[in-house]
């Protein structure tokens, strides 16, 4: 085990654990599931262990049910720079590589 | 720790904190601790006709938990000092799990 940390520290580029992949994603437009039907996509600058996140240039989606018509509403804002609680995060997902 | 001294970087500038109850407060922010619970002075509520409770009152503490999003000046952030912090964050984590 101490001998894989010590090869990750060496080549910065491996996937080991999980959050590697959410490193590689630094600085890149990444997309964000949260808790209560919500989604961000943004340029992701920082994040930590309970998966805090900071994004640039956010765009937000809320998705809800219209209480009448049971139809589908979707509420779009936008955000220059956003801090993320960890705790309402579901996932994230790196930008797609061809 | 990466986001609490990031936070201390950002003492004195104008935030909005979104709650998970959908109330956003507009505040100078004051202070920060490691559980990232916020003080905010000379607040106001965004939507005041929905929320009007705290039209009254100046500086509140938020609880780290109840925090949704915390809307940043974007001219006050560092992005490439705090990716490299995280990445070294990263890095002292995985240090810590290898030598477990």
């Amino acid at each position: 085990m101490a001998d894989v940390a010590t090869a990750d520290q060496l080549d910065d580029t491996v996937v080991s654990e999980p959050l590697d992949l959410v490193r590689l994603s630094l600085s890149e437009r990444v997309f964000v599931k949260l808790k209560g039907d919500r989604e961000l996509r943004g340029r992701l600058h920082g994040y930590d262990l309970h998966c805090n996140l900071v994004l640039s240039d956010v765009e937000e989606t809320i998705y809800s049910l219209d209480p009448e018509t049971e139809e589908l509403k979707t509420v779009v804002k936008q955000s220059e720079m956003l801090f993320v609680r960890g705790d309402a995060v579901v996932l994230i997902s790196p930008p797609q590589r061809t | 720790m990466l986001f609490f001294s990031f936070y201390k970087t950002l003492i004195d500038e104008v935030v909005i904190v979104e709650l998970k109850n959908d109330m956003s407060v507009r505040g100078t922010l004051k202070s920060v601790d490691q559980f990232l619970n916020i003080k905010l002075d000379d607040i106001s509520v965004l939507d005041e006709i929905k929320y009007p409770h705290l039209s009254s009152v100046k500086n509140i503490f938020i609880r780290g938990s109840v925090v949704r999003y915390v809307h940043l000046p974007a001219a006050v952030v560092d992005t490439t000092l705090l990716e490299d912090a995280s990445r070294k964050e990263a890095a002292a984590q995985a240090a810590k799990a290898g030598g477990r």
